[in-house]
């Protein structure tokens, strides 16, 4: 007799985590999946190439009517969940209420809207969804559109309007974009790079006021040192906030996200939490990489099975053609940690290693990103650097070669010996 | 610059050592000079060295000097010429002809040294004419001169192949004179029998197919002969045939007997095989050079050799006799045409009123010196001293070669006025001049070189003079004239100049000396063209051939003199502060201070930077690792060069290369150490028993560095070598730079260059690369150790497109990654299809974990799947 596992959010971690399940286990739950967004589960991350018109929507959806159809997924898609009935172990939905043994809470995030004047006007959007794509893609030439934050969402937006002909300013509040990815130098070969796109950056923005024009549409970005920025769209991307409604008012243990412990199990034993509404040992997630790892585990935990999940170091990329970035790691200052530098301003690249106790720590990388996952591994199994520390920042190609000499030493074989006897090793 | 091209293949000489190797000289189409060895000549019969053979590398015109230039400024030769003329008048007006003096070179053709000799001894009326010889053959001339009159080599090269025992002292002849050692090598091939025994200090190249080796302690050589010369007569073995053709026998044996052997620190046993050999053997040719020579006792060590020789009459038979080996082309034709202050012409003698007399009329001299003038070492002192006002050097780098070199540069710094001929304004020595004058050089110069076997070669022109240079003895000539000695000095051609030498040595030979090409006083011009090798004397009753194989010496009485010497340590004495001997020499692909060699990227790779021969034990006692940079310090000077860690330097020793400038090293001008210590006889210099401190070079950075262009740096040490994309540059300094990207620029003198850069300021690690137009112009690699780059890979880089030339080092073999599949790790489909086809990886897992692919974001995955499900169809397939 199948448990009854219901699932609230159909996202990319609870896809995921079905993966696994049905992998390892086909017939040992029976599945009830709910899904605010009127459809399954498709790759968010994607998006911005879609918006770029590089991918169709098609083409980045990952669980499509058939798959869950083959795993005998009850599909309660476009339906919202309007409470978790603890007591009577159910699920309540608009559309009725479902029973069941486990519960997984994945409701995701929702966009962080600064709560400045005009925020909530017609013409501002956030940058979530399907819809939220297609409200950009509605955008062309000839029209304006003010991003409001310069982090690696607001800037994929950015750029994939920009590819339509939009007229984009991207504001953002830090000195520099993608302040959380990446160091001031990188940041500057970015924006040179988008502004060559046409994009207009400004940093140091402190927003400050949304204007409406009479029809009481936004029109207008006011910064606070009284700068106007017209627009036809407003796209706010300065952050999101677990989605922890449901779990608050059912009385689950909640902090900036629903807490769960290392199997992902909430407060309550039977309900389990997963992906960006979670807050795991004080951390919340934004990026893929360990949202995944946390599907792993709770595919563990739902089969009665061991495992724990571990926040590793992620590493991010910018998805915006042309601009290869690359941030792994921790790359801040700090005492005892130093730092590696590669700069060829005439190509375009600039590449900087943290290191700590021998170890690379952080990664930073513009321009050419080739060796990104190769620094991502050193960060991740924290070996020991410091033998090939001078040819680290270029890459494997430029390890394990033949060991260079110290000093100038005879071409020939000469009968006796050369100026030098002994090679260092590099 | 390139060369024109000139169509012509013709017979020359090299222009190197003393062996006077024939060389075939042809440009190709695109002006490259093209150098082969000439199977006719007897001195080489075809054989080159390393030297040679690179010749053509040599001949770029890059830093030739090709006008006059006065004050810094090019100019035309009348206004130079008048002003060394007018100077030279002047001063010798003012001061008297003592004032002026002339330093010159083994480098010099007979014919250009018989000008010089002619103006100073003749007209000017001074025997301040000393030469370069003085370094190297000095104590040769001195020896000989005191054991046969004159200075005459008695055998010839064909001894060499006939000997039965062939003793090298003082001469590490693999390196330095390779094509003999390798005609010594030949003849043991065809004779087994043949014995090679290397007397040296250190264990060089030459010993490694010698049948014995004698380490003695340095300078001890007069000691060792003694012994050997007692062990003669205790054997019984003294010529008593001979003996009356020899006087001085008893006081010779007599201090023999008297000498310390065990000054020698050799073993009973070595000692034994040694007399042994030399005794047990009739033909033996004992060859020395420089470790001889350059020593305050080196005449003595020369006549404890010819003693041995004289007292078994082993001499001037076929394989038999001593052997002196020159170390410069024409060294031994400046000893015969009287370039030496203490000689006159064609051997003979200064001091002698009747030589003076005939060579006087024979010149219609107005003026002759009675007294020798100032040697090398003496005449460089004068000059510091302010007595010679007036100096004219002509192709040699005092500044650098002499002992106390630092002292002669500043000397010739202070002095009135300097003249320097030479075939490039970029020496040591050159930048001091006030007149600086373009001379022909080796390939534009036609003229007759002698060897150390008495062979007198031509050299021969196969090249344009560039710009307006012109040959000394023409530029000797026309000061001459302009100096009002009209007559005297009339002449056009080389071919003149050597008709009117060889009939002046008629004159010697009617004194009865040695040296005698009066047969050749009235060669055509035609004939002087196609002279080949010959082997004076060229008299009517005398041709080539050996001397003294039954007496005949050039003594007064006729006799050949045995010396009693007596063993005297080096002048120089060890003690606590310098516990080192310094040892130096040369080593096999450089040559004298580089001037020419120094041009070759293939003669540059060999040792790419100057360094100091020390034996491990003293290395490890004074805390010197391999690849330390070590400070040398003497009384007389310091310097900095790397540290060669080996035990075929002995302890208590170390050796250094001597040819090192400051246009390449300066911080290895090795000769700044040596003190001007000179034999009382011969006056050459003792350049191989310093005594040194050694201590490691405490340097805060070190750095390697590439450039098309050179560069001079201005640290503590630094070593530039030519390559064939540019420079290689090895740097220490003491004092570390703010920023070493600014560094750079100003090194390399490229401001606008587009910069890359590598910078680990925690490590001291700092790399900059310039580029123009994507190609690399220069590079730079710092570190605070010596630093860890692969040179030679990095040497070929300038010129080329390459990004990588920071990590120092050649790309490990790994294929193209091809387009990124996987972004989250970059991984490259080329990557995925090699784990696929070569490890066999055939699930997406498995991908994963090989590889990481996927396993991140995971959008890539069913890309990866893809992959496989071609790969099997693939396999499925075939």
């Amino acid at each position: 007799m199948p448990q009854r596992l219901v699932i609230i959010g159909a996202g990319m971690a609870s896809g995921r985590m079905l993966e696994h399940l049905f992998a390892q286990a086909p017939e040992a739950f029976e599945v009830t999946l709910f899904n605010a967004e009127p459809r399954g589960t498709y790759n968010r991350l994607m998006l911005s190439p879609v918006l770029a018109g590089e991918l169709s929507y098609a083409e980045i959806v990952t669980h499509d009517d058939a798959w869950y159809a083959r795993h005998n997924v009850t599909c309660r898609f476009g339906e919202w969940v309007t409470a978790i009935d603890r007591d009577g172990k159910r699920v309540i939905g608009t559309k009725g209420a479902v029973p069941y043994d486990r519960l997984v809470i994945a409701t995701g995030s929702t966009p962080y809207i600064p709560p400045l004047p005009g925020h909530d006007l017609p013409g501002v959007i956030a940058y979530r969804d399907v819809e939220d794509t297609d409200r950009m893609i509605g955008l062309g030439a000839g029209d304006k559109a003010v991003v409001i934050g310069g982090g690696l969402l607001g800037l994929e937006a950015a750029a994939g309007m920009a590819a339509r002909g939009v007229e984009v300013t991207v504001v953002h509040r830090a000195g520099h974009l993608m302040n959380r990815q990446l160091d001031a130098p990188a940041a500057d070969l970015l924006q040179q790079a988008l502004e060559a796109r046409g994009i207009t950056v400004v940093c140091n923005a402190q927003s400050q006021e949304i204007l409406a024009d009479n029809k009481g549409q936004a029109r207008a970005l006011r910064l606070a040192d009284g700068s106007e920025f017209p627009c036809d769209l407003v796209l706010m991307a300065v952050g999101i906030v677990p989605s922890v409604g449901l779990a608050r008012a059912a009385g689950l243990t909640v902090g900036q996200g629903v807490c769960v412990d290392d199997q992902l199990a909430t407060s309550d034993p039977s309900i389990y939490a997963l992906g960006e509404c979670v807050e795991h040992r004080g951390a919340v997630f934004g990026l893929v990489a360990p949202l995944f790892d946390q599907a792993k585990v709770l595919a563990q935990t739902l089969r009665d099975l061991p495992g724990s999940f571990v926040n590793k170091d992620v590493s991010a990329k910018l998805k915006v053609t042309g601009c290869d970035l690359f941030s792994a790691g921790d790359f801040s200052e700090a005492e005892g940690r130093d730092s590696i530098t590669f700069s060829d301003l005439r190509a375009g690249v600039y590449k900087r290693l943290v290191i700590e106790n021998n170890r690379l720590i952080g990664a930073v990388i513009y321009g050419d990103t080739q060796d990104g996952g190769w620094f991502f591994n050193l960060i991740r199994n924290g070996a020991d650097v410091s033998a090939l520390r001078d040819t680290l920042i270029f890459g494997p190609a430029y390890q394990g070669a033949p060991k260079p000499e110290s000093v100038a030493t005879a071409q020939d074989h000469a009968p006796i010996e050369a100026p030098v006897l002994m090679e260092i090793s590099a | 610059m390139k060369r024109p091209k000139s169509a012509c293949s013709l017979r020359s000489t090299c222009p190197y050592c003393g062996v006077g190797c024939g060389v075939l000289l042809a440009v190709d189409a695109q002006g490259a000079l093209e150098v082969r060895g000439d199977p006719d000549h007897p001195a080489n019969f075809g054989r080159l060295c390393s030297k040679g053979s690179a010749l053509g590398e040599t001949v770029s015109l890059d830093d030739r000097l090709l006008a006059p230039r006065v004050h810094g400024q090019d100019t035309d030769w009348d206004s130079a010429l008048d002003l060394v003329a007018t100077t030279f008048k002047d001063t010798i007006a003012k001061h008297g002809p003592d004032s002026v003096a002339f330093y010159v070179s083994g480098q010099l053709l007979t014919e250009d040294y018989y000008v010089a000799n002619k103006l100073m001894k003749g007209f000017i009326g001074s025997a301040n004419i000393d030469t370069n010889s003085r370094l190297c053959m000095a104590s040769t001339v001195a020896g000989h001169k005191r054991a046969f009159g004159t200075d005459t080599v008695p055998g010839t090269y064909e001894d060499l192949d006939e000997a039965d025992v062939i003793v090298l002292t003082g001469s590490n002849l693999a390196w330095c004179h390779p094509v003999l050692y390798q005609r010594i090598l030949a003849a043991r091939k065809a004779r087994p029998d043949q014995k090679l025994v290397v007397i040296d200090p250190r264990r060089t190249a030459s010993c490694d197919l010698a049948d014995l080796h004698l380490p003695l302690a340095l300078g001890s050589d007069v000691a060792l002969f003694n012994g050997l010369l007692a062990e003669i007569e205790n054997r019984g073995l003294v010529d008593h045939d001979f003996a009356k053709h020899v006087s001085g026998l008893d006081a010779a044996l007599v201090s023999a007997r008297a000498d310390d052997l065990s000054a020698t620190g050799l073993s009973d046993d070595v000692l034994a095989e040694f007399f042994d050999l030399w005794c047990g053997t009739k033909k033996v040719v004992t060859i020395f050079s420089q470790g001889v020579n350059q020593s305050s006792s080196g005449t003595d060590k020369v006549n404890a050799i010819t003693n041995c020789h004289l007292a078994t009459g082993r001499i001037g038979r076929a394989g038999m006799g001593p052997f002196s080996v020159t170390g410069q082309p024409n060294a031994m034709g400046g000893r015969e045409v009287g370039g030496l202050a203490n000689m006159l012409a064609c051997h003979l003698d200064l001091e002698n009123a009747d030589h003076r007399n005939a060579v006087k009329d024979f010149w219609s001299a107005p003026a002759m010196p009675e007294a020798a003038g100032l040697k090398a070492v003496e005449m460089f002192k004068a000059v510091g001293e302010g007595k010679i006002k007036a100096l004219w050097i002509i192709h040699t780098n005092p500044a650098v070669s002499m002992p106390d070199a630092d002292k002669v540069r500043d000397a010739i710094a202070g002095c009135d006025f300097v003249v320097v001929s030479d075939i490039t304004a970029a020496t040591d020595t050159a930048r001091l001049a006030h007149v600086l004058l373009p001379a022909t050089g080796w390939g534009e110069k036609d003229g007759t070189v002698t060897n150390s076997d008495r062979m007198m070669s031509r050299q021969r022109a196969v090249l344009p003079a560039p710009g307006l240079a012109r040959p000394d003895w023409d530029q000797l000539a026309e000061v001459g004239r302009r100096m009002g000695f009209n007559a005297a000095f009339e002449y056009e051609t080389p071919a003149e100049i050597f008709r009117e030498y060889a009939a002046l040595s008629g004159i010697a030979g009617g004194f009865g000396r040695d040296f005698d090409i009066s047969g050749l006083s009235d060669l055509s011009n035609t004939a002087y063209a196609d002279l080949a090798p010959t082997r004076w004397p060229v008299s009517s009753d005398k041709k080539g051939g050996r001397f003294f194989a039954d007496g005949g010496f050039f003594t007064a009485d006729g006799k050949g003199r045995m010396l009693p010497v007596a063993w005297k340590p080096p002048v120089a004495k060890t003690e606590k502060r310098y516990p080192f001997r310094l040892n130096t020499g040369r080593i096999r692909d450089q040559w004298h201070t580089m001037t020419r060699t120094a041009r070759s990227p293939r003669l540059s790779a060999h040792m790419a930077e100057p360094f100091v021969e020390i034996h491990p034990e003293d290395a490890s006692v004074n805390g010197i690792g391999p690849t330390a940079l070590v400070a040398l310090k003497t009384p007389n000077g310091r310097a900095i060069v790397r540290a060669m860690i080996t035990d075929r330097t002995p302890k208590g020793e170390v050796f250094v290369p001597m040819h090192w400038s400051g246009e390449n090293a300066p911080s290895a001008r090795i000769d700044a150490l040596v003190p001007s210590v000179t034999d009382p006889i011969s006056g050459q210099p003792e350049s191989k028993a310093a005594v040194v401190s050694v201590t490691p070079f405490a340097a805060k950075w070190y750095g390697f560095a590439i450039s098309q262009m050179p560069i001079k740096p201005t640290c503590d040490y630094w070593a530039l070598a030519k390559t064939y994309a540019g420079y290689r540059v090895e740097l220490a300094g003491t004092t570390l730079p703010k920023d070493w990207v600014e560094e750079a620029r100003t090194l390399f003198g490229l401001p606008d260059a587009d910069v890359q850069t590598m910078l680990d300021p925690a490590k001291g690690t700092a790399r900059v690369a310039f580029h123009v137009n994507g190609a690399l112009v220069a590079a730079l690699f710092i570190s605070r150790t010596p630093v860890a780059v692969m040179r030679d890979y990095l040497a070929a880089l300038p010129g080329q497109e390459v990004p990588g030339v920071l990590a120092g080092k050649s790309p490990a073999n790994q294929p193209d990654p091809g387009p990124v599949l996987c972004s989250c790790f970059n991984v490259g489909i080329n990557t995925i299809l090699a784990a696929i086809e070569t490890r066999g990886l055939m699930s997406v897992e498995a991908i994963g974990a090989a590889l990481d692919a996927g396993t991140n974001c995971g959008s890539c995955r069913p890309e990866i799947a893809a992959l496989i499900a071609k790969a099997q169809t693939k396999e499925a397939a075939e």
